[in-house]
């Protein structure tokens, strides 16, 4: 079952996989907030590019664009008191946590406003009320950060475990394996879950990453691996619930690998020269998940094409509040640049 | 409405650009996501893709224009519905906007230059001066603290080695507070590389005192990630050479997350382990880190001397809410002390102890250093000069009350370290001593070093590379204006 996902997934198509993942057995109030969900991120970080081409977004600026349905879908498998934690390419975390856009927009212009006082920007935001612990901008580096976040769950038997999330650029760093080792040694409840968007920067997968399948990575420590298509917000779900349920249980880390692609460059200053238009469009055009669910939820008759329409622009409607918070929020106080170095003993 | 098509900033840098092509023409229907032009930056040539949707009603900057300037207007895209009448105005409005001044951006006030250029508060801008450093590296002791501040005297002490005070200091804050946890390297089964975790795993059990496997990065920011979840790690490095495994997640993630978190995270975590020079392990094994991470904002960095230092400031460090680098000494381990003998011994961070009284030039040390200092002093006694001699404790915040008090009474000072000199503590003393105590030198600070040689593993090499009393003796009697006795 699980190869046959992995075929389908690898081979960039989210056509007939959708049969595996009807939206029977989902609720309606469900599916509407998942296609919410991942349009309130498309939307988010189209207008995040835009605001960046104004130049009132610096620096280095990630997109999320067409990995929405990973962490929409894994959000649906979190409960209050689990701990997420991912790298740079953290906005679609931070929404899909429910961290609420004005504030993340706001950070990204680094506003006073912003969920860091605009002294983190878009690498850098954290939420303790919603179990967001960032936002980490060197690579590989919330792997470790991640599976101590874990280690802090069992510690204090509080029942929650740790989503973290790396890219496949990350994989071949040591800590990670470092991180994997304590992990299955200790049964830390940690979902790790790789962000297979076929290329770290410029350089594809198969260009950084000896041949072999990244959901068996963590094989040698007795971690179990699945592959899993992470175009399909529904394949998600029903293909993670095990992978949670199994931490869940105390039974230690999982490993997935989410097949996914970023439509943008890797930063907002790359032209993704090391792909073809080609081969954006092909995935744009036959797996994206926002258009796939949609398809989905009318051929089922679940909604129809003005429901959909309305969620639409009350999306709309939402980022252009950000937007708008995002670019009238003062900037920080000048004083603010000494602040928050050290918490006052 | 219609809406400005501006020329987009394409890289952290791009001030203008070339509209090399334009991949929409007039009057055809744009999609979000769809590609509208290409534009060249200064690094590459990137696509620029529409955000809103309409028809692209008018293009107002030519395939082919070189230095567009960001922001400004190059086309118009009309709304579903929207006619000629509409594209006129916007046409003329665009027009003024971009005649204004080209970089100045768009008129309509929404853009970079009414978010950055106005001055409001901009940080960077010329008009408004950033405010003055509250210097956080250097702020141990207040200014207005009195200069002879006696140490507090305790009726009762006993007789302790720096192995056991360290000791001490952690069972007494595991038993204190369930949070606190020990991990690393042998610290469990074996009791410590040092013997510093002896007993502990007895009384505590193995969900407290945990072993981990040889992977510093690892287990680092682990611990980091266990503090931001409000758990209180005491992190044991075997050495402290063997934190430069580590120094990403001590500095990128345990320093640096309080401040890009806008003080939501923080992080209160133990560095701790042996620091500096044992004897004969030769380079790898023997460096001092001081300087290292007393450079980092952030960061609050210990060394103590004696084993009340190392009990009351290790206390004083697993209760500090921010991470805290803690560097022992080998050679120190096994010295013994009066600590006193109180229920709760905790000494403040960013206070550092006069071990001596003197009058004549002020020794500043840390570590070790401070037993060679003493020891230099009695020398220099006998030779008619009184050396005082002070302890720092902690490196960050610099104690620089208690430092400048003694010059401005001695007016002679001289720096020891077992440190490299290239940016090592000494320096920031003397750089210290300059701007707020220069009218008070009699002499020029003078520091003493470790060599600036990786460390040799012969016997006599190891030694001509340490620092030595009798250096410290010599370069006394030079601020002194001496010659040998």
């Amino acid at each position: 079952m699980a190869a046959t996902r992995r075929s389908r997934a690898s081979s960039g198509s989210g056509k007939g996989a959708a049969d595996a993942a009807q939206t029977r057995g989902f609720e309606p109030d469900q599916l509407e907030h998942l296609y919410r969900s991942m349009l309130v991120i498309r939307r988010f970080e189209e207008k995040a590019g835009q605001l960046y081409g104004m130049g009132l977004i610096g620096g280095f600026c990630h997109l999320y664009i067409g990995q929405e349905a990973v962490v929409v879908g894994l959000q649906c498998l979190a409960r209050p008191g689990d701990s997420i934690i991912t790298s740079y390419r953290d906005h679609g975390h931070m929404l899909a946590t429910g961290m609420d856009p004005k504030g993340v927009m706001a950070e990204l212009t680094g506003r006073a406003t912003g969920y860091s006082k605009g002294k983190g920007g878009s690498m850098h935001m954290f939420s303790r009320e919603k179990g967001f612990f960032g936002g980490h901008g060197i690579v590989g580096a919330q792997v470790p950060l991640g599976t101590g976040l874990g280690f802090a769950h069992k510690y204090t038997e509080d029942g929650g475990i740790c989503f973290c999330y790396l890219g496949d650029g990350a994989v071949n760093q040591g800590q990670v394996y470092e991180s994997f080792n304590m992990a299955a040694l200790w049964s830390l409840p940690v979902v790790y879950v790789i962000e297979n968007n076929k290329y770290g920067m410029g350089t594809s997968v198969e260009r950084a990453s000896a041949p072999g399948d990244l959901s068996q990575r963590g094989a040698s420590y007795g971690i179990p691996g699945k592959a899993i298509n992470g175009m399909n917000v529904l394949e998600v779900i029903e293909g993670a619930g095990e992978a949670v349920e199994h931490v869940r249980a105390g039974n230690g880390p999982y490993l997935l690998d989410l097949k996914t692609y970023r439509y943008r460059g890797h930063s907002m200053s790359d032209p993704a020269k090391y792909r073809t238009k080609e081969e954006v469009s092909k995935i744009r055009s036959e797996s994206d998940p926002i258009d796939q669910l949609k398809k989905r939820l009318l051929d089922d008759g679940v909604f129809d094409e003005d429901h959909l329409k309305e969620i639409d622009k009350q999306v709309k409607g939402i980022i252009g509040e950000a937007a708008e918070f995002a670019q009238n929020s003062p900037e920080p106080d000048p004083a603010e640049l000494w602040t928050d170095v050290l918490v006052d003993a | 409405m219609t809406t400005q098509i501006l020329m987009p900033a394409l890289s952290p840098t791009m001030e203008e650009g070339t509209l090399a092509r334009w991949l929409k023409q007039e009057g055809d229907t744009v999609a979000a996501g769809d590609v509208l032009a290409e534009i060249e930056t200064d690094k590459a040539t990137m696509e620029f893709e529409a955000v809103d949707e309409g028809t692209l009603g008018k293009i107002l900057v030519a395939a082919g224009t070189e230095g567009v300037k960001v922001n400004q207007p190059i086309g118009i895209l009309l709304d579903e519905g929207e006619d000629e009448s509409a594209l006129d105005a916007a046409v003329q409005e665009a027009e003024t906007a971009s005649g204004s001044g080209g970089g100045g951006g768009g008129g309509n006030g929404s853009g970079p230059a009414a978010a950055s250029d106005s001055g409001t508060a901009a940080p960077a801008s010329a008009a408004t001066p950033a405010p003055r450093a509250p210097d956080k590296s250097r702020e141990g002791a207040p200014e207005d603290a009195p200069e002879d501040a006696p140490e507090e005297v305790y009726d009762s002490t006993k007789r302790q080695t720096v192995r056991e005070a360290l000791r001490d200091a952690m069972a007494e804050e595991m038993r204190a507070d369930p949070a606190v946890f020990v991990m690393g390297e042998e610290v469990a089964q074996y009791e410590g590389a040092y013997k510093i975790t002896q007993g502990l795993l007895a009384e505590f059990g193995d969900k407290r005192v945990v072993d981990t496997p040889i992977t510093e990065m690892g287990f680092a920011g682990l611990g980091v990630g266990a503090a931001f979840a409000r758990l209180k790690p005491i992190v044991e490095f075997m050495t402290f050479n063997f934190s430069m495994q580590a120094i990403d997640q001590i500095i990128n993630s345990a320093a640096k997350t309080l401040y890009m978190a806008g003080g939501q995270m923080g992080c209160p975590i133990v560095f701790r382990g042996p620091n500096g020079a044992a004897a004969r392990v030769a380079a790898q094994h023997s460096q001092c880190y001081a300087s290292w991470y007393a450079h980092v904002p952030g960061l609050k960095v210990i060394a103590p001397w004696s084993a009340a230092d190392a009990k009351g400031l290790l206390k004083a460090a697993i209760r500090d809410p921010n991470p805290v680098v803690f560097l022992e000494h080998e050679i120190l381990y096994g010295q013994t002390f009066d600590v006193p003998d109180v229920e709760d011994f905790v000494l403040p961070i960013g206070k550092a102890k006069v071990e001596r009284r003197g009058t004549d030039v002020t020794l500043v040390a840390f570590s070790r250093m401070v037993s060679h200092c003493l020891e230099a002093a009695e020398t220099l006694a006998g030779e008619g000069i009184e050396a005082e001699v002070i302890n720092l404790r902690t490196l960050r915040p610099l104690d620089t009350a208690t430092i400048l008090a003694s010059v401005r009474r001695t007016n002679r000072v001289v720096t020891v370290e077992e440190g490299w000199p290239f940016a090592g503590i000494g320096a920031e003393i003397g750089q210290l001593c300059m701007e707020e105590a220069f009218d008070w030198l009699d002499a020029p600070v003078t520091r003493v070093t470790g060599k600036d040689v990786p460390m040799p593993y012969a016997a006599n090499l190891e030694k001509l590379a340490l620092p030595q009393p009798d250096q410290v003796v010599e370069a006394v009697r030079g601020v002194c204006y001496r010659s040998q006795a």
